[in-house]
Parts: C-alpha cells; sequence; structure tokens
C-alpha cells in the first residue's frame, strides 16, 4: 500500500489493474457495488472510501475494483445514482482511460417498473423500457414516473 | 397522416386528433363507403369485462362491411393454460387485420403493438389507456361547442379515473382552463397536475361542485368506486355529496354539457337525463362513428 503523502492523504491503496470510480455521490458507493453485483461473496479486490472532501463535489465516495473494467450496461446504471462520477480504466497502476458518466436517453432492463400493475412486471418476453425526463424516469409501458429511489429500482 | 397502432393518447399531436374528430364528423354525415372493410378480419381480444367498447367496435367494423372474430375472456383463452400476451398476438396477427385489445395490465397494449404484424386498437389496458374513449370525449364536446377556450370541470375519482387522466391530457393540447372535483384522497395526482401544467393548462382545484358548476361548459362526471372507501357509510356520505342533481344545475351555462363514460351507478341522478344538459347517452352513441373513423385510419 502506498504510503499516505502528508496528514490530508488518502489511505486506499493504488490497484494495478482495474477501475477506479471517483466522484460517485456521496453515499453511494454501496449501491455502485449493488450495480456491479460485488456482494460479500463474490471474491474482487476493493477498496471503498465514503463521504471523503472533495473539492469539487463537497463531499464523495471511492470504489476502486481490481482486475476489472466496466461494460456500458453497468456504467449507464451507475450513471442514474451518481451523474457526476468518473470512470478511470488502470492498467498497471496507471491512468490510461479516464471518463465521465452519461445518463443514457432510454433504458432497456436497467429500472425495473414499481408499478406492480405494469405489463414489465409479468413473464412476458419483454425488458422494461424506459425514457429518461427531467423529472425521472417515465416508464414507456405503464407511464409510470419514477422521481425518487432510483437506485432501489435499478434490476 | 398514417397511425398504424392507436395506443395511447400521448402519441398524438393536437393535428392527429383533429384529424380524427374530422374524420368522426364526416363517417357521421354518411361520408363513407359502406364496404370499405369488406373481406377484412377485426380481433376482439377483451381480457376484461367490456360490453359497450366491445360491442361499438363490433358494431363499427359491420358498418365499414367487415366482420369481427373474438375472445370474450382469459378464462376461454389459452392464457389461462399459462400462454403470454406476446404469444396470444403474434397468432391473433395472422388471424386478423387488425387487433382491438383489452387487457387488465397496464402498458399491455404497447407491448401488444411490439409484437403484432397488424395494427392494435387499444380498448383499455388496467387503469392505463383508453384512447378511444378520449376520442369520443373530445367528439361529443366538439359536436356541441369549439373545443377552445373552454372551461370544463372534472368530478369524481381523479385519482385512479384512466378516463380522467386521459381526457385531461388530450385537452391540454386545447385552450382549455380545467376545474377538478375530487373527494378527498381521490384528487388527480400531482405528477398529472405538474404535467398539463408544463403543457400550458391551467388547473384548479375545487372542493365544492356547486361552487364552480355555474362558471363550467361542460362537466365530466366519473364513477366514485365503492372499493376505494373502508366501508359502504364513509362511501355513501361521500358520493352522495358528489352527486349531480337537477338542483345543482340550477343556474349553470345554458350551454352547459354533462357527460359520463358510463356505466353510471349514483353519480348522476336519473332526473339529469331529462334536462337539456345531459348528453352522456349521446356520447355513448358517438362511440360509433369515433371507432369507425378509427378503423379507417389504422386499416383502410
Amino acid at each position: 500500500m502506498k504510503k499516505p503523502e502528508g496528514k490530508h492523504a488518502l489511505i486506499v491503496g493504488r490497484i494495478r489493474e482495474g477501475t477506479v470510480i471517483d466522484h460517485i455521490t456521496a453515499g453511494e458507493a454501496l449501491n455502485v457495488l449493488k450495480i456491479l453485483g460485488i456482494t460479500g461473496t463474490t471474491d474482487e479486490c476493493l477498496s471503498i472510501a465514503t463521504n471523503v472532501s472533495s473539492g469539487k463535489v463537497g463531499k464523495k465516495d471511492i470504489v476502486k475494483v481490481e482486475g476489472r473494467e466496466l461494460r456500458k450496461e453497468e456504467v449507464d446504471r451507475i450513471a442514474l445514482i451518481a451523474p457526476r462520477a468518473t470512470i478511470n480504466i488502470i492498467r498497471d497502476y496507471e491512468v490510461v482511460e479516464k471518463k465521465g458518466v452519461e445518463i443514457p436517453r432510454s433504458l432497456v432492463g436497467v429500472v425495473r417498473c414499481p408499478n406492480p400493475g405494469c405489463i414489465s412486471n409479468t413473464s412476458e418476453p419483454i425488458e422494461s423500457r424506459f425514457e429518461v425526463v427531467e423529472r425521472g424516469l417515465h416508464c414507456l409501458y405503464c407511464d409510470w414516473l419514477i422521481t425518487k429511489d432510483i437506485a432501489g429500482h435499478i434490476i | 397522416m398514417r397511425v398504424q397502432h392507436i395506443i395511447s393518447i400521448r402519441d398524438f399531436t393536437r393535428q392527429d386528433l383533429d384529424s380524427f374528430l374530422d374524420r368522426a364528423e364526416l363517417v357521421e354525415r354518411g361520408g363513407f363507403d359502406p364496404r370499405m372493410l369488406e373481406g377484412k378480419i377485426l380481433a376482439l381480444l377483451f381480457f376484461e369485462p367490456s360490453t359497450r367498447t366491445r360491442m361499438s367496435f363490433a358494431s363499427a367494423m359491420a358498418r365499414l362491411g367487415g366482420t369481427s372474430i373474438s375472445v370474450d375472456s382469459v378464462e376461454a383463452s389459452s392464457i389461462a393454460k399459462g400462454e403470454t400476451l406476446a404469444d396470444t398476438i403474434r397468432v391473433v396477427s395472422g388471424y386478423a387485420d387488425a387487433i382491438v385489445l383489452r387487457h387488465p395490465k397496464e402498458g399491455a397494449a404497447r407491448l401488444a403493438s411490439e409484437f403484432a404484424t397488424v395494427p392494435v386498437i387499444n380498448a383499455g389496458d388496467g387503469a392505463g389507456q383508453h384512447p378511444s374513449q378520449t376520442i369520443l370525449d373530445l367528439y361529443t364536446i366538439r359536436r356541441s361547442m369549439p373545443l377552445d377556450g373552454l372551461e370544463i370541470g372534472l368530478l369524481g375519482d381523479l385519482r385512479y379515473g384512466r378516463t380522467a387522466h386521459s381526457l385531461a391530457h388530450a385537452l391540454s393540447l386545447y385552450d382549455v382552463t380545467l376545474h377538478t372535483i375530487a373527494p378527498p384522497g381521490l384528487d388527480l395526482p400531482l405528477s398529472v397536475v405538474h404535467e398539463l401544467r408544463r403543457h400550458g393548462m391551467e388547473v384548479v382545484k375545487h372542493g365544492d361542485v356547486g361552487k364552480v358548476i355555474r362558471d363550467l361548459d361542460v362537466l365530466y362526471v366519473t364513477r366514485i368506486q365503492r372499493e376505494r372507501f373502508p366501508d359502504s357509510a364513509s362511501y355513501y356520505d361521500v358520493a352522495s355529496s358528489y352527486r349531480i342533481t337537477p338542483d345543482l344545475l340550477e343556474g349553470a351555462r345554458e350551454h352547459l354539457i354533462v357527460l359520463h363514460p358510463l356505466p353510471r351507478v349514483d353519480e348522476i341522478d336519473p332526473a339529469v337525463d331529462r334536462t337539456p344538459f345531459a348528453r352522456y347517452f349521446e356520447q355513448s352513441r358517438n362511440g360509433i362513428p369515433v371507432r369507425m373513423a378509427l378503423l379507417q385510419e389504422v386499416m383502410g
């Protein structure tokens, strides 16, 4: 582990290969892990920092995942709960790619419709479909609007 | 304009709706070919009870020279054997030239349109959309007065009533002020109100229909469902204060029209039927020219 550089430095290890997700909305790190399918029983090497002071966003969370580069579907889901997150791809300890996240205009199979009467919550051979609108997520099947707790509805 | 499916009123612009209304008016004046849909078959897939919607689609199809085939209940269909709606729709697409669907799940018609190879018309999907009802509501209003510059009251269960939401959305495309009158807890959902206001519509909430009735051009009454109340006593208590009677209509504008999607239960006193305000039976009859216009649109 790299030694802290000065008393304000972070004590979070560098990773050799993998992804650093920075500038996650404070408090959402565990939801990011959920999106990535990382649980107590999976074997990824992880570093998590929560409520870290950040000049840019006040408080932020950071997640470092060893040996894994994120897929687009995963990045799209993260964008929903942490729209200011940055994704850093690390190879041989160096950042080889750095990009922001972008909330896609439509989400297919990403979010479960909270309306129990929606056809997308049945055994029909379809995936949920939402469009991203100003006030939240709009179900393209039943017109339900999700305005809060989007993380709780991510599949 | 060429529309393949008729799923939600939200899919249409004001121009689209005006075009449907113009076409329905032409049909009503006899401007249609009674053999236009000869040789065509309409599948009526009703997985929920319906009398007037199903019969009026069948009647509209017959008047255009076509025939109808139907499934009347889930019990009588392969759905009862566990078949998905998607499969049912794919199969029925091979039997008919268009499908009219009523289904208990919201979004069912949208799903059907994704799997159908023929046009789908939504005849009600759970608490969701029922666009042909909305178009016939607009048509009934337009037969009495132009759709712009109106004061329209929506009364009843505005929280769960699909006809109310759908009509409010359609009216927001016109220059209409909407007055909502609903029992406590059954108000128009705030998300719907916000959306209407975003479209530039003025929405005013009232607690007492008696206080607003004199300002209205149209009063649209919907059913207050008994199952929304904990017991019969509280239902009757609320329902009686929202009941439309000839006394209540005293002093209303001369040209006021009272509409109801039917069936009514206690919301409108039968004595109102004899007043010039009552237009709900005419509204029901208007289902024929409007549905003929929609069938022409998707199959003609």
